[in-house]
């Protein structure tokens, strides 16, 4: 699927501008503007198939700018920046700590506009981070598999499915290894924060031979498969997308509690072009003004009130408490301990 | 009528002592307040003519006491000084007029005049000649049933024919009498009131006789 | 300094001195308050920091012979949560960085149990706040020393600062603007007594020279003896400089008079016209003189009194039928009728009757005497929105003066070569309406020969 991006891309991995950087990168493609005379270079996580109407909506409102849109997995992303110094006019990723921390240790620069102005406190950090979507965790359900039985509204609710049923689930259990992903490190760092039950389920997940997975796309294609009952911590944004490709399966919202990750956009402090970086952050955190772009994307724009509706919504806070995760004992201590829960031979 | 005159400077106070004599007024002069004050005391005036500085005093005090006394006698004032220098006006203080140093005679004439005709009180100032009854005071000639008031110029000259009936008067004299030195008329004017009189005295035998070569005469024809 | 206020009021320089007293109270309240603000969220964050490194401190703990650390996430979330400073840590044990950043620099003086030890300093390009404790923890039987440092950008600290300057200053500026209406306040109270003074000298009047005896407080009394005894001088003054005008007037007139009566006594003995008509030239040129030198002083005095005008409630009607019964026998002396047309209404004035007579007799001397025989003069008065006192007489008019002149001192008609005159007639009259804000009008007669001259003033 990635690997077909990449081959229609304007321009290959092999000859793209990155060929000397140590970091990793996913995919990259050039968007020529009509009139263009600046480059803006973006580097994100997001796949081109999310973001390229935006991109392509940007540019016709601002046809004076190209954007060279690099895609990398959001550890390679903070590798680029925190330690290589790479060349960027803007950093998205859904990697909430990592963007935290580039802001923390001075890798990035402040902006403020009268859009910037009206997102809300929760969706801005040091006027440095700006978050665009607002992104539940979900858990994926095969309708095939739970037929039957009546789906978890709860964590608890999950565990005691689980444990009960392990005939049933064996094998057919999905969830990020937290160990490769950034998403699903923050969403399992969360959980652990927000429920005791957290750890027992994982234990639970790890009796069953859970599999593991690099990103979310792979989760949902396998749970419309059938190869998985469930997939828990999926980013909601791409299950809805994959909604109507896939007929069979359910999304679930728990009811305790909802992780909501916020996917960030920042200037990096090297940033060539901050004023175009400007605008495209100004283009972002207005989304929620174009219903039909963010039908294109899939991307839920931040809206306080429908997270008001929803009173087991909890959106990732921005600020330094992310970063305790991020500290090399405690993220030792933390996949220690999960892979000690995940893989139970 | 009898007048007292109060100024301390004996060549004008003869002056004036002379001048109304020819209006054949009586004037008593007094050098200063002290003999005007025994004059006073003895006799009584139709009029006082009253200078301001005086070697024994104010004459302004005078004219308060005098006041004070409730004599009703009338004073004009002789004055030297600028009326507005005075802080209080001297009517304010009794004066029945002033006039001020250096005077006019026919001014000082015209004011006692007119200060007396305004006291009103003096007895009888009417003359009789040849069938004239002429009344100084009032100015009024009556001749049988008519009578006529007399313009000021006629009434002075009437008056001077009047006093001395029969005698010569000069035409210069007549013209010192009548007008005023400031006043540039020739000779002949005096004709033109001497004309005016004859005419008023028409219907008596009161005549205003040319003597020529001398003068005018008041005569009484047969 | 001095020269601003060597012409200043007491007033202003009260209120100077006072609002300088209040800005420095208001500056210095402006500087405690920051100082006091600054100090007490510098207060507030230290405590934050200190219960950060402290619940950090807690957290470490010895595991199979290594000192491990489990982070709390209320350690650095409680940062965040009053502001959205920087946050850094480091946890040195043994001398070595366990975690976070290691280039975070050691405390300038390394802290003793249980007391933390803060500093400031320029930390990845931002001024930081830090705070290090330390603490001993057992490990395999040794007790090693580990220190934790926690430091946060002050960001925040400089948004509560500013926050409270401009709270600071706006209560100093009101302070200001408060003490400095109540300094004014303060100053009018202070110097009632002299503005009562003051009233009570401009209430008695300019002719009022008599000694002030108000009651007035002592700082005043050097000022009000110096005030009487400066009120005596000139008071004596005043009188003197009347004496003069007096004596000097009596001084030329009186040999004047004698000369005149003289002359005119000596004249009743002449019999040649040549003699007549010089002794009658000098006759004329006695009045002459003495009309000058009467005028000059009447208007010396004119010039004096208007500028101590003794004002007093006087009636323009009674005032101008004075003035032409006194001169009725001199107009009379010519067969002039004056005919005189006062309404029996009032004609309520303010002025120095004295200068209002005077100004009036001017006028109507010079009627009376540019006034043929056997003429009439016509006074009347009138109240149209002003006061008009006027007088035509059947003269020869100004010709062709210009009328505008006629009030300029020794200005003359061109055509009055043959009266006598000192052309200071109207200028008096002009003077003494000016003192009264009012004026002299000058026109010919509407109808027929002759001129009208009129006094016009205003109605009070």
């Amino acid at each position: 699927m990635r690997f077909a991006h990449i081959a229609s891309s304007l321009i290959f991995l092999a000859f793209g501008p990155h060929l000397a950087s140590a970091f990793e990168v996913e995919g990259n493609r050039i968007y020529a503007a009509p009139n263009g005379n600046v480059t803006l270079k973006i580097i994100s996580t997001a796949d081109i198939n999310v973001f390229e109407p935006i991109i392509l909506e940007f540019q016709r409102a601002h046809p004076t700018i190209n954007i060279d849109y690099v895609i990398a997995s959001s550890t390679e992303l903070m590798k680029a920046i925190y330690e290589e110094d790479a060349v960027f006019d803007l950093a998205i990723s859904s990697a909430m700590d990592l963007q935290t921390k580039l802001a923390n240790d001075g890798n990035a620069q402040a902006y403020s506009s009268n859009a910037t102005d009206t997102l809300p406190d929760w969706a801005k950090w040091r006027n440095q981070i700006f978050a665009f979507t607002q992104e539940p965790a979900v858990v994926v359900i095969s309708e095939a598999a739970f037929q039957g039985i009546d789906p978890p509204k709860t964590r608890e609710e999950l565990i005691s499915l689980l444990r009960d049923n392990p005939d049933k689930f064996e094998n057919r259990v999905g969830t990020y290894d937290v160990r490769v992903s950034g998403a699903g490190y923050l969403f399992a760092t969360q959980d652990s924060r927000n429920s005791d039950s957290y750890w027992r389920l994982t234990e639970v997940m790890g009796r069953l031979n859970t599999r593991l997975y690099r990103g979310s796309g792979d989760m949902i294609s396998d749970v419309a498969s059938g190869r998985l009952a469930l997939a828990y911590n999926v980013v909601g944004s791409y299950a809805i997308s994959r909604l109507a490709d896939y007929p069979g399966i359910r999304i679930i919202l728990f009811d305790d509690y909802v992780n909501v990750m916020l996917r960030t956009a920042l200037i990096p402090r090297n940033a060539v072009h901050p004023t175009q970086s400007g605008m495209m952050i100004d283009f972002l955190a207005t989304l929620n003004h174009s219903p039909e772009l963010t039908k294109l994307t899939s991307l839920p724009p931040i809206d306080s009130a429908q997270l008001q509706e929803n009173s087991a919504a909890r959106p990732i806070r921005l600020g330094p408490g992310l970063l305790v995760f991020l500290d090399r004992l405690k993220k030792e201590n933390f996949l220690a301990n999960w892979v000690n829960s995940i893989e139970q031979e | 009528m009898r007048f007292l005159l109060v100024e301390d400077n004996i060549q004008l106070a003869k002056a004036v002592v002379d001048r109304l004599a020819l209006d054949g007024h009586v004037v008593d002069h007094a050098a200063d307040l002290a003999t005007a004050q025994s004059f006073i005391d003895v006799t009584s005036y139709d009029l006082i003519l009253l200078d301001i500085m005086l070697p024994d005093g104010d004459g302004r005090d005078f004219l308060a006491t005098h006041r004070r006394n409730a004599d009703r006698t009338p004073v004009i004032v002789l004055t030297a000084r600028s009326q507005i220098s005075d802080r209080v006006g001297l009517l304010d203080l009794g004066a029945d007029d002033y006039i001020t140093k250096p005077f006019d005679f026919s001014e000082l004439e015209a004011r006692c005049r007119a200060v007396l005709r305004r006291q009103g009180g003096a007895a009888n100032n009417t003359r009789h000649f040849a069938g004239v009854d002429f009344d100084s005071f009032s100015g009024t000639v009556t001749i049988g049933e008519r009578t006529e008031i007399l313009r000021n110029r006629e009434h002075r000259l009437l008056e001077i024919f009047f006093a001395t009936p029969g005698q010569i008067f000069s035409k210069s004299y007549l013209m010192d009498r009548l007008f005023s030195f400031t006043e540039d008329v020739s000779e002949n004017a005096i004709e033109v009131y001497i004309g005016r009189l004859r005419k008023r005295l028409e219907g008596s035998a009161a005549k205003i006789e040319t003597v020529r070569g001398l003068g005018y005469r008041l005569v009484e024809q047969s | 300094m001095k020269a601003l206020f060597t012409n200043s009021s007491i007033r202003r320089r009260l209120v100077f001195q006072l609002s300088v007293i209040a800005a420095i109270l208001s500056l210095t309240f402006y500087l405690i308050v920051r100082v006091v603000a600054e100090q007490a969220a510098t207060d507030t964050q230290d405590n934050i920091l200190a219960a950060s490194a402290t619940s950090i401190a807690d957290a470490l703990y010895s595991e199979r012979g290594t000192v491990n650390l489990e982070l709390p996430y209320s350690a650095l979330s409680m940062l965040g949560s009053i502001s959205q400073d920087r946050v850094f840590y480091r946890v040195i044990v043994d001398g070595e960085t366990l975690t976070g950043y290691t280039d975070l620099p050691d405390p300038a003086s390394f802290p003793t149990p249980p007391n933390p030890a803060f500093s400031t300093f320029d930390y990845r390009g931002e001024e930081v706040r830090s705070v290090a404790v330390a603490r001993s923890v057992s490990s395999a039987g040794q007790t090693v020393n580990a220190t934790i440092i926690v430091a946060q950008t002050r960001l925040s600290l400089a948004v509560i600062s500013s926050s409270i300057s401009t709270t600071a200053a706006i209560v100093g500026v009101g302070f200001f603007i408060f003490s400095t209406t109540l300094s004014l306040l303060a100053a009018q109270s202070a110097l009632s007594p002299l503005s009562r003074m003051t009233q009570s000298i401009k209430r008695r009047g300019p002719h009022d020279l008599s000694p002030v005896k108000a009651k007035l407080p002592s700082e005043l009394v050097p000022l009000v003896a110096a005030l009487n005894n400066f009120m005596s001088r000139l008071r004596a003054s005043l009188a003197q400089s009347e004496d003069f005008v007096a004596e000097a007037a009596h001084r030329v007139r009186t040999p004047l008079a004698i000369v005149r009566t003289q002359a005119e006594v000596a004249l009743r003995r002449l019999e040649k016209p040549e003699d007549r008509r010089a002794l009658r030239q000098m006759i004329r040129a006695v009045d002459e003189s003495s009309r000058s030198a009467g005028q000059l002083l009447d208007h010396a005095m004119v010039t004096f009194r208007t500028d101590h005008l003794l004002t007093s409630k006087v009636d323009l009607g009674d005032i101008t039928h004075d003035t032409c019964e006194h001169l009725s026998p001199t107009a009379g002396l010519k067969d002039i009728n004056l005919i005189v047309n006062i309404p029996n209404d009032r004609f309520p004035f303010v002025g120095d009757p004295i200068l209002l007579q005077n100004a009036l007799r001017n006028i109507l001397d010079n009627a009376i005497k540019y006034s043929p025989p056997d003429s009439d003069i016509h006074i009347a008065v009138q109240n149209d929105g002003h006061y008009k006192i006027s007088f035509s007489d059947q003269g020869r008019g100004f010709g062709d003066t210009n009328l505008n002149s006629l009030t300029k001192r020794f200005s003359r008609g061109a055509n009055v070569s043959d009266i006598v005159g000192s052309g200071l007639g109207l200028t008096i009259a002009d003077e003494v309406a000016r003192a009264h804000k009012g004026r002299v009008n000058i026109r010919a007669n509407m109808e027929g020969p002759g001129a009208c001259v009129s006094l016009i003033l205003p109605v009070v």
